[in-house]
């Protein structure tokens, strides 16, 4: 056999799996979005119809609205956050591999636990961040059981889990030539000019990574949203709406549709920032 | 103007250390207050003003916890799900990785296009078509829909691993064709040792990524006998009418033990794919 054709058979399990889980569905996909399929019972072609009843549906726009309002919040701070710990231990002083292991812990410990702490944490009456505020005369708002404090509830968890980033940073901050630092200082430069010059230009693609990726992960959202939930449907992510209209309505063109919605809001979202690459972006020459 | 010199230093280093204690207090206290829960009878939890610490270690949070869900079990089944696709999916992702880095074939650039636009698709988008298809096998509330999609490789991971292969130097491979060895004869003796640490990364990654997944064990698993561990946890409400901080604090305790283990214990693995690849699993 040729050392051509051994490596396509190296390649042909994933060109299976390719095939029977992400061709076939997307085409199934496509189709299933214009019936009004609910598992059982024959499916109808109903042309476009699942889509204008989305358009029209006011839950969707509510959803969407959640999930928009927690990204253009969210992803800011997490990225800011994440910068602020990486730049800390960005150093080799005593002690700091267990700081680090520490501020990374969000990005390991997480799921269905985690979420769950939080809840019990963000209790009006007995939780521990009303009771800390208690202790400052401060009396704390209902949280998730008040509609208007639900989005904070669910920055407050984000914060938390910013620092989960840490070594992306880290990673990023390792691999800025130690010359451009060095002509900074000859050039009489301070530390805060250094990170205004050097350090945050030369993070921008890891910044951009982490604006795309944070954009993706708010669409995707389900776990702490799942467990969470929120006074007002003020916790009804896209994905939780969704996964509400599939698996409790069983309405899985109606879901389907919502799918599709939700891979076009990504993509074009993608594409817009990637349009901004080049006026922020730091790319090397080759 | 900035702090230089000596005392500058000692200045810094204390404003540091001072930021790291607080981010330290900041991170630790949802687990603080997990554990203070977990050991706390009721009086001590539903009380105002709040008692940080119980006034003695309560255990019976952890036998209520018991009662309401088959804590060990849901683990075990979670466990089992991770030990029947992990192998597998490890196993082919460095086999499609090593084809995709240390080959040339007609279609390769295009096929590892289509690699990279596979990660950026939504699972979301094929999950119901995938979750329709395993219905009408009659397989949807089992595990094979969680687990046999795993032995045809993971894209991410084939991406990973690709990069990692792709350092190897060239001629590594060379004497054992010499020798007349077939290349899968090379993958196995050769490309899968010299991998190890990049596939115990990726193996560590399935594993969290199995005992934390909650959407598709949701999809998929209706028989309460076949709950994983984030199943029971988020039933677990329902399964007390009003919720039961005291038993939930010590069952959400033990479901987080395994993950503090490899927090603590494996931790390296992760940094070191990090630094490889500069990706997040």
């Amino acid at each position: 056999m040729k050392k051509s054709q051994i490596g396509f058979l190296f390649i042909l399990p994933w060109l299976l799996g390719l095939i029977i889980f992400t061709v076939f569905p997307i085409i199934a996909a496509l189709y299933i979005s214009m019936t009004d399929w609910s598992i059982i019972g024959q499916e109808t072609f109903i042309g476009f119809r699942n889509f204008g009843n989305i358009f029209s549906d006011p839950a969707f726009y509510k959803a969407l609205l959640v999930t928009m309002r927690y990204a253009v919040l969210a992803i800011p701070l997490t990225i800011i956050m994440a910068l602020l710990v990486a730049l800390s231990v960005n150093n080799q002083y005593k002690g700091i591999g267990i700081f680090r292991t520490i501020f990374y812990m969000p990005s390991i410990v997480s799921g269905v636990a985690v979420a769950i702490v939080f809840k019990w944490i963000l209790d009006p009456s007995y939780g521990a961040l009303n009771s800390l505020l208690r202790i400052f005369g401060i009396t704390g708002p209902n949280w998730l059981y008040d509609s208007a404090w639900v989005l904070p509830s669910y920055l407050i968890m984000a914060v938390w889990g910013a620092s989960g980033g840490l070594y992306i940073y880290l990673a990023a901050l390792k691999d800025i030539p130690k010359e451009l630092y060095e002509a900074a200082t000859i050039d009489g430069a301070g530390w805060r000019q250094k990170i205004r010059y050097v350090t945050l230009p030369m993070l921008t693609p890891i910044l951009f990574y982490n604006l795309v990726i944070g954009l993706i992960g708010a669409f995707r959202k389900f776990t702490d949203a799942y467990v969470l939930g929120g006074a007002g449907e003020e916790g009804v992510f896209y994905m939780v709406y969704l996964y509400r209209q599939a698996f409790s309505f069983y309405k899985m063109g109606y879901a389907t549709a919502l799918a599709w919605i939700l891979f076009v809001i990504i993509l074009g979202l993608t594409l817009i920032i990637n349009y901004t690459k080049k006026y922020w972006v730091y790319s090397e020459r080759k | 103007m900035a702090l230089r010199g000596i005392k500058g230093e000692t200045v810094r280093k204390a404003l540091l250390y001072t930021f790291y204690l607080l981010g330290t207090v900041l991170m630790l206290l949802p687990f603080f207050w997990m554990i203070s829960t977990a050991f706390k009878p009721d009086s001590q939890i539903f009380t105002m003003p709040v008692k940080w610490l119980p006034s003695s270690l309560y255990w019976d949070n952890f036998k209520r916890a018991f009662q309401v869900i088959p804590i060990v079990k849901y683990m075990l089944n979670t466990v089992s799900i991770a030990v029947l696709k992990i192998g597998g999916e490890v196993f082919v992702s460095a086999l499609v990785a090593y084809g995709f880095a240390r080959f040339d074939f007609k279609g390769k650039n295009i096929f590892f296009l289509i690699l990279l636009a596979t990660m950026m698709l939504p699972y979301e988008v094929t999950m119901i078509p995938t979750f329709i298809m395993w219905s009408h096998l009659g397989l949807s509330d089992s595990y094979v829909p969680l687990v046999l999609p795993a032995y045809f490789g993971a894209a991410s991971f084939i991406f990973f691993l690709r990069m990692y292969f792709s350092t190897f130097p060239a001629s590594i491979e060379e004497s054992m064709v010499m020798d007349g060895a077939s290349y899968f004869l090379i993958f196995y003796k050769l490309i899968l040792p010299l991998g190890k640490p990049a596939l115990l990364t990726i193996g560590l990654w399935a594993f969290l990524g199995t005992w934390n997944d909650l959407l598709g064990q949701l999809i998929y698993i209706n028989d309460p006998a076949k709950y994983t561990i984030q199943l029971g946890l988020a039933s677990f409400s329902n399964m007390t009418g009003e919720t039961l901080w005291g038993p939930l604090m010590a069952a959400s305790f033990m479901a987080l033990l395994p993950v503090i283990f490899i927090l603590l214990f494996a931790q390296r693995y992760f940094v070191e794919g990090i630094k490889m690849a500069g990706i997040k699993g």
